[in-house]
């Protein structure tokens, strides 16, 4: 029975989202606007030699790396300093050889380091004397705010409250670009910057001097998988063609155009290819949509198709195994009670949590572990339980006397249950069934974090690059579609109830 | 018909029912009576394996009942209880042809077997497409009496089917069950808690207290032959309405 629930599942997920039948070569970045330019740049380069190139934009540094190691990816951009501390958490004398035993190569520097350090407003700094790191420790009513992945790395906040053996207590986690706006409204005091981030120059900020050396360097460079270089070693050779080519105000003035100037990543890459490195100039052509933007209807219409992939399945497979769990659930009151304590306590596990974990399972199940079917998997997760729930309800709130008269008829249980007692349960499972699709509209955002697309992209890069418009492009359809999916159950409600006055 | 032999059953510990031996002939009314948790819907429920006895055996036309065979016994039994127990999510004809449905009868047989019933049961035929709830008491005992007797069954089981109805469609209603039940030589077994009702229906009364027979035989012999105090008590206190004196003018 599981067996063929999972079975069912699978070929669900397998059907929605499938890799043409060569396999193309994937680049991976994390979600913030320098992975992404650095990304767009790498497939840049590997377009002209192997043609079939993929972009996934995925979650942070566990995301990446899992998706490297387990062959979802086959390279993505990344920094020395992440992969000995929050990678691989040591930092052995030989990289090359602590990476092999991962079946990943590292390329040489890309020619500018991003390294991470601490960003105050120079007004606030000068106020309290504040120049280095250091001179932190005596203020420590001071308000932090950093992003979740700092506070939680090794190289990180936990490192440095540590090696400093700083005082604040007033720590937040939030958003790279919100936690820039804070510290220029004086809603914040600290916030951590990376080197090459354009908002150090356009706010004015001051850098403040790592005295007692805590960050380590963080070059820019290209992780790979090893076989890549045997599948196709001319992408290899082109991506190597960029070691030493970019300076840090390169990447200064990329980061800007985006952050700043509102350009799409894909057209600044292509930018820097042309001009910079004169490559591509040749090859623009073929890359199409990274010149010409596709238009705002046609954008909407991508990811309302990308939603809608993700939302159907999850929610029918989830309707295909919830009712009969349900119809068990009632009938073995004890099971049930299992049963809904399993599917609420499902509710209760953070969403981008389920998200991350689903990754190696769907990787297990169906060899893909990013993308669509990690989020349908959680999705469907995340559906169980108003259906569950409302389908017990529904069989358990028949009155006992209309029980007895399809028992007393003669009918057998099956015919029972298909005949009279689901019919009469209808109302309440179609009720679980709205409520579950409209959460899952909702929770289908989160979608953007693991490269599902769905309207999650344009709201995560909106918050990422403080570009409100993108992030309306986003919400706006989101909770017009949650609108939409609650009047049709209203329509599908009011049918049934006309069917029974 | 049915025989109970030794049947008994228990409800949290404690003797529901039994234990008793009974048995209802072909053909004949027997009315089951008695105050309100004597044990007489029990009864009713042990006759069609709905429920299992705790101890002694069920039998049905010479047949044990038992979990395996109730089911096809059923089909063999019509049975309908007070406001009828109709589906609401299905018409009346959908609720009379259900069974017939289910086992697959043609359609035209179905038609032709509702047209039969709707005239024996006197209800108006526009009323058949109508759900449940847009019936009215009378009319619902009515289309549930026709589900009772679709697959044409030897016996009818009747649990308090007049009990929620208003006095003068009860009087009405009473005289037409007696009717068919006659016409139809069934064996049928009606629970009721109106002696009146059961004298009228009945050719044999079955009164029970706390789970036992306190009397079995025909109505008559309540009064000429009581069994005991109680019988007497029962009898009395079923007494019809006391007229006042006229008032001189």
């Amino acid at each position: 029975m599981t067996r063929l629930l999972l079975g069912l599942l699978a070929l669900s997920l397998a059907g929605c989202d499938r890799t043409p039948a060569a396999k193309p070569v994937v680049v991976g970045s994390k979600k913030f606007t320098e992975s992404i330019v650095l990304g767009e740049i790498a497939a840049g380069l590997m377009r002209p030699v192997v043609g079939n190139v993929r972009r996934d934009d995925l979650g942070g540094t566990p995301v990446c790396w899992v998706a490297l190691t387990q062959g979802d990816i086959d390279i993505y951009p990344e920094y020395t300093g992440t992969i000995t501390r929050q990678i691989l958490q040591a930092n052995p004398p030989d990289l090359d050889a602590a990476l092999a035993v991962h079946g990943v190569k590292v390329s040489k520097s890309l020619g500018f380091r991003n390294n991470y350090a601490l960003g105050m407003r120079k007004d606030v700094a000068a106020a309290r004397g504040i120049r280095a790191v250091s001179d932190l420790k005596r203020h420590a009513d001071l308000r932090c705010g950093f992003i979740h992945e700092f506070l939680d790395r090794p190289d990180g906040w936990p490192g440095l409250k540590a090696h400093y053996g700083l005082p604040q207590v007033n720590v937040q986690g939030m958003n790279h670009s919100l936690a820039y706006r804070a510290v220029v409204e004086k809603a914040l005091d600290v916030t951590e910057v990376y080197t090459t981030d354009g908002e150090i120059a356009q706010y004015d900020l001051l850098v403040l001097d790592d005295d007692a050396k805590f960050f380590p360097s963080y070059e820019a460079v290209w992780l790979y998988r090893a076989d890549l270089e045997a599948r196709h070693p001319a992408a290899v050779a082109a991506l190597k063609s960029l070691e030493g080519r970019v300076s840090e105000a390169d990447m200064q003035r990329l980061n800007n155009r985006v952050q700043v100037e509102k350009a799409s990543e894909p057209a600044v890459a292509q930018e820097f290819l042309a001009a910079t490195l004169q490559l591509g100039d040749a090859t623009a052509e073929p890359i199409g949509n990274a010149t010409a933007e596709p238009s705002l209807l046609a954008r909407v219409g991508r990811s309302t198709y990308e939603h809608l992939k993700l939302v159907v399945p999850s929610l029918l497979v989830a309707v295909l195994v919830s009712v009969p769990l349900g119809v068990f659930a009632a009938r073995r009151p004890r099971i049930g009670r299992v049963v809904l304590l399993a599917t609420g306590v499902l509710q209760t596990v953070p969403s981008l949590a389920l998200l991350l974990f689903m990754i190696p399972v769907m990787k297990f199940l169906l060899g893909r572990g990013t993308g669509a079917p990690p989020a349908i998997a959680a999705l469907f997760l995340y559906s169980l339980l108003p259906i569950v729930r409302n389908t017990v309800t529904g069989l358990q709130s028949i009155p006992e006397s209309l029980r007895e008269s399809a028992d007393a008829l003669g009918l057998s249980p099956w015919a029972a249950l298909t005949r009279v007692e689901l019919p009469l349960a209808l109302p309440t499972i179609v009720a679980g069934i709205k409520t579950a699709a409209v959460i899952n509209v909702g929770t289908a955002t989160l979608g953007g974090f693991i490269g599902a697309g769905g309207y999650g992209r344009p709201i995560l890069r909106g918050i990422d690059k403080l570009d409100i418009p993108l992030m309306l492009e986003g919400a706006i359809p989101a909770a017009l579609l949650a609108l939409a999916v609650e009047a049709f159950f209203e329509v599908v409600e009011r049918v049934l109830a006309g069917r029974r006055s | 018909m049915f025989r109970l032999d030794g049947v008994a059953k228990f409800y949290a510990g404690k003797a529901a029912l039994g234990p008793l031996t009974l048995t209802i002939p072909a053909r004949q009314t027997t009315a089951l009576i008695g105050p309100s948790g004597c044990g007489k819907s029990t009864l009713l429920r042990l006759l069609m394996g709905l429920i299992t006895p705790d101890a002694g055996a069920v039998s049905f036309d010479g047949t044990p009942v038992t979990p395996d065979t109730a089911r096809a016994m059923r089909q063999r039994i019509g049975f309908a209880l007070q406001d009828g127990g109709l589906f609401p999510h299905l018409s009346g004809r959908g609720n009379v042809a259900l069974m017939a449905r289910y086992l697959g009868w043609p359609t035209p047989k179905i038609d032709a077997r509702i047209d039969e019933l709707t005239e024996l049961v006197r209800l108006p035929r526009e009323l058949l497409d109508r759900r449940p709830q847009q019936l009215s008491g009378g009319q619902r005992q009515r289309v549930s009496l026709m589900r009772a007797l679709m697959l044409d069954p030897a016996a009818l089981l009747l649990d308090e089917p007049l009990g929620a109805l208003d006095p003068l469609v009860r009087v009405e209603l009473q005289r037409d069950l007696r009717d068919i039940a006659r016409r139809l030589e069934k064996t049928v077994v009606i629970v009721t808690h109106d002696l009146a009702e059961a004298v009228y229906f009945a050719d044999r009364i079955v009164l029970l207290k706390d789970g036992l027979i306190v009397q079995d035989g025909p109505p008559a012999d309540l009064w000429h032959r009581p069994a005991d105090e109680f019988v007497t008590r029962f009898v009395q206190a079923q007494r019809g309405p006391q007229v006042p004196d006229a008032v001189p003018a």
